[in-house]
């Protein structure tokens, strides 16, 4: 572990993956809460298409993919309140159109030079520095808002309508909401893929959301949960050559059916001690 | 001398094209206890959600405070209760007390930390619905009776003139229901003007003071006690007064 860190490499896709996991975990503990989970995934197949527009214009695919999930996030909400449509129809509508422009670029571009493999599936230890930047900087901006903000997308997650009673901005938090979770899944692109992005959003938070605890300590535990699988899946990567993402994604759902498993043994002593009490 | 604190002035509206409300006017005055009744679709709910001002009326005007609606910005004098008990998801991490401190939220500045006089305020609200002991029990543990008084010490916590409830008991035991509306009893005897929605009219007649009937239009908005001794004839009025009797 210590020889590890002594690459400076390392030591960036360490402070990167820990920003990213931090994010996605606190970010898409709201997510689960306001039944919204799946936008990472239709962000995702959004950012697919952003990708491969931007390298058929000569674009950082980055930045492409940024723009299309930043539209694309407003674009589901604005669907969805004005068709009258469920969430997940307007994410699948404009997530599987984004999706379908990418293919169609990959096709009459005839393949790129560069790998499209390395943004399906992550390559956090071979990223340009500018990317790892740019995610670093963007994990941060997330992070801060949600701390920020954090009680009041509480309240908004609980009971949107008394929120918006008591005076609490709960469009603007709505819009947030999205508008930060394109960022983080562009972020973590890097980290984890587009393929598995939504991956670090869903399962640590419901790892944490097992344990039955108060709010605050649920979202440090999802955040303690993402930061784990992300050490491990890296350090697992750099000593046995293993895929980096594939790895953080394996060892938080490790961690999820560990969890999941303590509880309902919780659940089962907690009925047993009531009938023979 | 009575002061409105709610007034309703040939209210209409329509989520469509046809009305769900139509032409409706009345007064709340301040310290009233008001059972908004109706059957399913008569618009109780709907005439709640205007004036808490979440859906905007297609005609007409309202006062809060004696202030126009649009132009109402004191909503911490405005308490809250949805009809949530049965709505809440059963892995929500958020205890009593997190629960209460929302209530809170819309008089903070950013970033809204909790001070020692918030949690004073906090536990002052538990307190008086009676649930200082489950201060740090999740929601999702307390049962459907113990749930709703959560909700209302969110309502209380900024010490709000008007209470406004959504059929808060779908959901309760009737044992629960019992000391719920006592509970709505006390309070309105403080001073706080209540208005409850509820189909269940025989359950509030010990302690509204007013009672305004819903079915698309007001058919009849009366002091409790006057058309108990007088009108018999109407079968929700008819329910109302065995308990009075």
């Amino acid at each position: 572990m210590i020889e590890m860190l002594t690459y400076a490499f390392m030591q960036k896709a360490l402070i990167t993956g820990i920003l990213i996991a931090t994010a996605c975990s606190i970010l898409g503990t709201f997510l689960i809460l306001k039944k919204f989970s799946l936008i990472g995934d239709g962000l995702s197949h959004i950012s697919f298409g952003g990708i491969a527009t931007g390298l058929l214009f000569n674009i950082t695919p980055f930045i492409s993919a940024l723009i299309f999930a930043l539209i694309g996030s407003v674009g589901i909400l604005k669907l969805k309140e004005k068709s009258k449509l469920h969430g997940d129809t307007s994410i699948g509508i404009i997530s599987y159109a984004s999706l379908g422009i990418g293919i169609f670029i990959i096709s009459i571009a005839r393949g790129f030079n560069v790998d499209i493999l390395s943004y399906l599936f992550g390559s956090i230890l071979a990223i340009k520095e500018t990317e790892l930047i740019l995610s670093t900087m963007l994990a941060i901006i997330v992070i801060l808002f949600i701390i920020i903000y954090n009680k009041d997308l509480l309240y908004v997650s609980f009971d949107e309508e008394s929120a918006k009673v008591s005076g609490i901005n709960v469009n603007f938090l709505n819009t947030m909401l999205v508008v930060l979770t394109a960022i983080t899944i562009v972020s973590s692109m890097n980290v984890v893929g587009l393929m598995l992005a939504s991956a670090l959003i869903i399962i640590p938070p419901a790892a944490a959301l097992q344990l039955k605890m108060s709010f605050r300590k649920t979202i440090i535990l999802a955040a303690l949960i993402g930061i784990v699988s992300v050490i491990t899946g890296l350090t697992a990567a750099y000593y046995y050559d293993f895929a980096a993402s594939g790895t953080i994604v394996i060892i938080s759902t490790l961690i999820f059916l560990i969890l999941l498993t303590f509880s309902k043994i919780q659940a089962y002593n907690s009925i047993k001690k009531l009938q023979t009490n | 001398m009575h002061t409105p604190i709610i007034q309703l002035k040939d209210i209409s509206f329509a989520y469509t094209t046809t009305d769900v409300v139509k032409d409706i006017s009345f007064e709340i005055n301040e310290g009233d206890f008001v059972g908004l009744i109706g059957p399913n679709g008569s618009g109780k709910t709907t005439l709640l959600k205007i004036m808490l001002g979440i859906l905007k009326p297609r005609k007409g005007e309202i006062l809060i405070l004696q202030k126009n609606i649009n132009v109402f910005n004191e909503w911490f004098k405005i308490g809250y209760v949805p009809q949530k008990a049965t709505n809440i998801a059963k892995d929500f991490p958020a205890t009593a007390e997190e629960i209460v401190s929302m209530g809170l939220l819309s008089i903070k500045k950013i970033p809204k930390i909790m001070t020692k006089e918030d949690k004073l305020k906090i536990n002052e609200a538990l307190k008086i619905v009676k649930m200082t002991a489950f201060a740090k029990t999740r929601i999702t543990e307390l049962s459907g009776g113990q749930q709703q008084r959560i909700l209302i010490a969110k309502a209380l916590v900024t010490n709000p003139k008007i209470l406004l409830l959504d059929e808060p008991t779908t959901g309760v035991d009737q044992e629960n229901q019992t000391s719920f509306y006592e509970l709505l009893g006390k309070l309105n005897k403080t001073g706080i003007t209540i208005v409850l929605v509820t189909h269940d009219i025989g359950r509030i007649t010990d302690h509204v003071t007013k009672v305004a009937s819903i079915n698309q239009t007001l058919t009849f908005y009366k002091d409790h006690n006057k058309f108990c001794s007088k009108d018999k004839n109407h079968k929700h009025e008819h329910t109302l007064c065995i308990h009075k009797e």
